[in-house]
């Protein structure tokens, strides 16, 4: 009966991995519905702490959907939710990106370059106001947004880890003084 | 001044393949730094700005049809990456070596995470780091903002895109198909048309 576990996990993150257009942010509450509501694999306080780590932990957001089953079954649930989640849409995009770059230097695929830069720049900015939506929008969040975003175009060459760094030691001062 | 690390001086000699060492580091650095998510700015600023595989234009209209396409951003927009440079041993390189990393974090994370959980000040620390990676991804949208040229048709398009998706919320793919054609049909080399 084991075997079920593994196939439920396939058929829950395959379909959830096709189904994410446009960031993670999306796979957030159905991974919520079926873990903690349909399955019960874990109590909602769980997927709430689970969900914090994850969002701590370097890669992809959607790495929570290998930590839940990771937590539940073990390395082998981890391994086979990262094949499940990954792997479908990463065939397509394979397939895609292929034909893409096959015409690459054509006239008409050049102006499709120059026409989806623009595009990217629009997709980008609703994307920091997608996380800002779900991460909680004080002003020290967005002053840190702003002063990283602002000295980076700047200074390009600066490495962004120090400013991690900062942000994270910023955050946890502030939060200090206001329990003092 | 012969023999080691020679410039790259003519663009023949940018074209020399990437070995897929390096784009297994460069990847795996990507995974296992960039805490917060937001992982295409780090793959833009590694392969756009600090080595150059990739014109900006390359990677943004890639990361534009990563968006759009099932998955998730940062890891198609690794396979377009990886199959721009070296095709399909490119782009499995390139998504498993970023994967490597995040996946040894989660396995650490679901080991010790009550602990971690249990530190006063966990969400203060979540939320400072994620703001930086916030930063960190509007710093490329203003680069891709800056690199067209200044004039209407990019920064009605930039503008459209914005408020449908982020403001309006509407479904990203219905938004991207009303956009995408008219931007593309306005960057048209203009020669073309003429002749």
């Amino acid at each position: 009966m084991r075997d079920n576990v593994y196939t439920t996990l396939i058929f829950m993150l395959a379909p959830l991995s096709l189904a994410s257009i446009g960031g993670a942010t999306g796979i957030y509450a159905p991974l919520q519905h079926e873990t903690v509501e349909v399955l019960a694999w874990i109590t909602p306080r769980e997927f709430i702490d689970l969900f914090a780590i994850s969002r701590l932990t370097p890669g992809p957001s959607s790495m929570l959907a290998p930590l839940i089953a990771w937590k539940v079954i073990g390395l082998s649930g981890a391994i086979v939710a990262m094949i499940a989640l990954y792997l479908p849409s990463s065939l397509l995009c394979y397939f895609t990106a292929r034909v893409w770059n096959q015409h690459r230097g054509k006239p008409w695929h050049r102006a499709c370059e120059a026409g989806l830069v623009p595009v990217a720049a629009g997709l980008v900015f609703s994307g920091v106001l997608a996380l800002l939506r779900i991460a909680g929008s004080g002003p020290l969040t967005w002053a840190t947004l702003v002063v990283t975003a602002a000295l980076l175009t700047w200074r390009p060459k600066l490495h962004p880890f120090p400013f991690l760094g900062a942000g994270a030691v910023l955050f946890l001062l502030v939060n200090w003084f206001q329990l003092s | 001044m012969d023999g080691q690390e020679p410039e790259p001086q003519n663009p023949e000699l940018m074209k020399q393949p990437v070995s897929l060492f390096a784009l297994f580091r460069v990847f795996f650095e990507i995974g296992l730094l960039s805490f917060g998510g937001g992982l295409v700015s780090w793959i833009h600023r590694e392969i756009v700005n600090k080595r150059g595989w990739m014109s900006n234009e390359e990677f943004l209209a890639g990361m534009s049809l990563s968006q759009v396409l099932p998955g998730i951003n940062s890891t198609n927009t690794s396979i377009f990456v990886g199959q721009h440079l070296r095709g399909s041993v490119g782009a499995a390189v390139c998504l498993m070596s970023m994967l490597l990393g995040p996946f040894l974090a989660i396995l650490l994370a679901g080991v010790t995470y009550k602990w971690l959980i249990g530190v006063s000040g966990f969400p203060a620390l979540v939320e400072g780091v994620g703001a930086v990676a916030m930063g960190l991804l509007m710093r490329i949208g203003i680069q891709a903002a800056q690199s067209v040229k200044i004039s209407w048709a990019p920064a009605l398009a930039t503008l459209a895109t914005f408020i449908g998706i982020g403001i309006m919320q509407w479904p990203m793919l219905a938004v991207v198909a009303v956009v995408a054609p008219i931007s593309v049909l306005l960057a048209w080399p203009k020669d073309k048309a003429d002749a």
